[in-house]
């Protein structure tokens, strides 16, 4: 096996171990700190892909910045640990044949060996990883107006946060 | 014989890199010890007092003393502690801080004796977007500080962590703002080619670093720094008088002594930034053609042996006769070694680099013996109300002095 194949499993391993544990976990520090452990590990599987800006902007906006938020926020509200309740009727009902049905669905890709159809024509040029600048240049050029409309989307979404928590005088 | 040189040839990459890894940990290690010597005597010397002087001449065997003394002591863990993280928090502090080094380039990519194997020596990961991965590490080095605050399950640890997790976020956005400046100047996110673009003089003689342009900017950075090292003026996360000593309060032996660690690997990662960003990085402030500067770092260890061998004679006795006096020779062996013209010409990049860092670092500890503490009112206030709206003008500007041309040019 290859050093970058060995990589890819271990990150595998670690992304889905994390994610058990965002759920199992009874402190919700704890469940805070696997889905760090989560983010970190799609972190390195986007340069393990040659994507090194997404993986850089992945650790700073979502480990460093948004669960940073998290873990102050537990922190602050001193949140204690959880109680176990017993398995909700609609989490049994739909919630697991849904998630069977998805399961089946991508061991059905795999079989079939779609996976390079899916992912479009790319498969047999030659890997190229695109650059910042190629990523800047899409952004801002070709896809400038959604960029700057999802910009404005959140901007809208900030003030409408702040509204609803701001007190009444 | 020939195969250990197959192997060096097929594996140079990871072979070097090791090298260079352990190489620099050591000199990192020595360095945070020594820099805890260098931050007691400056202090001592703005009190007007000797700063440690028992161990070893001038204090010299003071830090390996403070080591022993960390690893001997009991590493007592507090009951009712959530021991996974309580574990857990001094390492991530202390990996996380001595990772963020890797990036740094201590020297320049081309020249004589920079490369072992093919490798350049002089950095780690020379990343294609090497700020950018900086910023996420040492955007994490948080959870260090906000873990051991509140695994400790003790009120002042509490306090401290929640304090200090505010602190890093707030003063994280005006770190990062107040750098984009340099980057539109620099046109590129990687650390050499950051300092390749700053090469040059302006009338000949003043170098064309990024501070000239970008000077609010670089009032920004080293403000924001200082608050994202929790460092005197705002060392609230741990301030003594009314937290004990805040977020690591419960910790005691070694790993105290690694969030020590952390903290000072954090002041050399953020001093290191500074130089690079601002002042040229590994890039001489002299014109090339000013040869003399070659034989700078030579002449200057040669005369601060010179000044230790007076000072060995005269002022000291016994014991420590005997070790300043080895240290003098050390000195005046060191700076004749340096003054072999290609080993001067070798180590000029990573000799301004590190006397650029080291004024940085000096400058803290000036700042931690001039300044009071801020109030955590003020210091929310400063950063959210100051400091955030005065970086993000000069981005404003920068970016517009640098489109005008452009849009004059089109029309």
């Amino acid at each position: 096996m290859s050093l970058p194949l060995i990589l890819f499993f271990v990150l595998a391993v670690m992304a889905v171990a994390g994610a058990v544990v965002l759920i199992l976990a009874r402190e919700p520090i704890h469940s805070a700190l696997a889905l760090v452990m989560v983010m970190v590990s799609l972190a390195i599987l986007y340069l393990l892909l040659g994507a090194e800006f997404i993986a850089a902007v992945q650790i700073i906006v979502y480990a460093g910045a948004v669960m940073v938020l998290f873990v102050f926020v537990i922190m602050l509200l001193n949140a204690g640990t959880e109680d176990r309740t017993h398995i909700s009727k609609i989490a049994t009902w739909v919630g697991l044949p849904l998630g069977f049905f998805l399961l089946l669905e991508v061991a059905h890709i795999f079989w079939h060996g779609r996976m390079s159809a899916a992912m479009g024509s790319g498969a047999g040029a030659p890997f190229e990883p695109a650059s910042t600048h190629d990523l800047s240049m899409a952004l801002f050029q070709q896809y400038l107006f959604p960029f700057e409309a999802t910009s404005i989307l959140i901007l809208i979404a900030l003030l409408g946060a702040l509204v609803l928590a701001k007190k009444d005088e | 014989m020939e195969f250990a040189q197959e192997f060096i040839n097929q594996h140079a990459i990871l072979v070097v890199s090791l090298i260079k890894i352990a190489v620099l940990l050591f000199i990192v290690m020595t360095a945070l010890a020594y820099l805890t010597w260098f931050e007691r005597k400056v202090i001592a010397r703005i009190q007007s007092r000797w700063g440690p002087y028992y161990v070893g001449a001038h204090g010299l065997l003071q830090p390996l003393a403070d080591g022993l003394k960390f690893l001997f002591k009991e590493d007592f863990t507090p009951p009712m502690v959530d021991r996974l993280l309580y574990i857990l928090a001094p390492f991530l502090a202390l990996s996380l801080a001595l990772t963020a080094i890797a990036l740094i380039p201590f020297g320049p990519p081309t020249g004589p004796y920079s490369h072992l194997f093919g490798q350049p020596i002089f950095i780690i990961a020379n990343s294609s977007i090497g700020l950018l991965v900086l910023f996420a590490i040492t955007s994490l080095g948080v959870y260090g500080v906000a873990l051991a605050g509140w695994s400790s399950n003790s009120k002042y640890a509490l306090m401290g962590g929640l304090r200090s997790s505010a602190q890093m976020i707030s003063y994280e956005v005006s770190l990062t703002i107040s750098v984009v400046g340099v980057l539109l100047l620099a046109g590129t996110l990687n650390f050499n080619g950051i300092i390749e673009s700053q090469a040059g003089y302006y009338l000949h003689f003043i170098p064309r670093w990024h501070v000239i342009p970008q000077v609010v900017g670089f009032m920004c950075y080293l403000t924001a720094a200082v608050a994202e090292t929790n460092r005197i003026p705002f060392d609230l996360p741990e301030a003594e008088t009314e937290l004990v000593s805040g977020f690591h309060t419960e910790y005691s032996s070694f790993k105290f002594a690694m969030f020590f660690m952390a903290e000072y690997a954090n002041m050399i990662t953020v001093s290191s930034l500074a130089t690079i960003l601002f002042f040229g990085g590994w890039l001489s402030p002299f014109p090339d053609t000013w040869t003399w500067q070659n034989y700078l770092p030579g002449v200057g260890l040669v005369l601060l042996g010179v000044y230790l061998a007076f000072d060995t004679v005269a002022n000291m006795h016994g014991i420590a006769r005997l070790q300043l006096a080895v240290v003098t020779m050390l000195c005046l062996v060191g700076g004749a070694a340096c003054l072999i013209p290609p080993v001067a010409a070798a180590i000029q990049g990573p000799f301004w680099f590190t006397t650029k860092v080291l004024l940085f670092l000096f400058f803290y500890v000036w700042m931690r013996g001039t300044l009071p503490r801020f109030r955590y009112d003020q210091l929310m206030a400063f950063g959210w109300k100051l400091l955030l709206p005065v970086s993000l003008a000069n981005l404003v500007i920068t970016a517009f002095v640098i489109i005008l041309p452009l849009l004059m040019g089109h029309q």
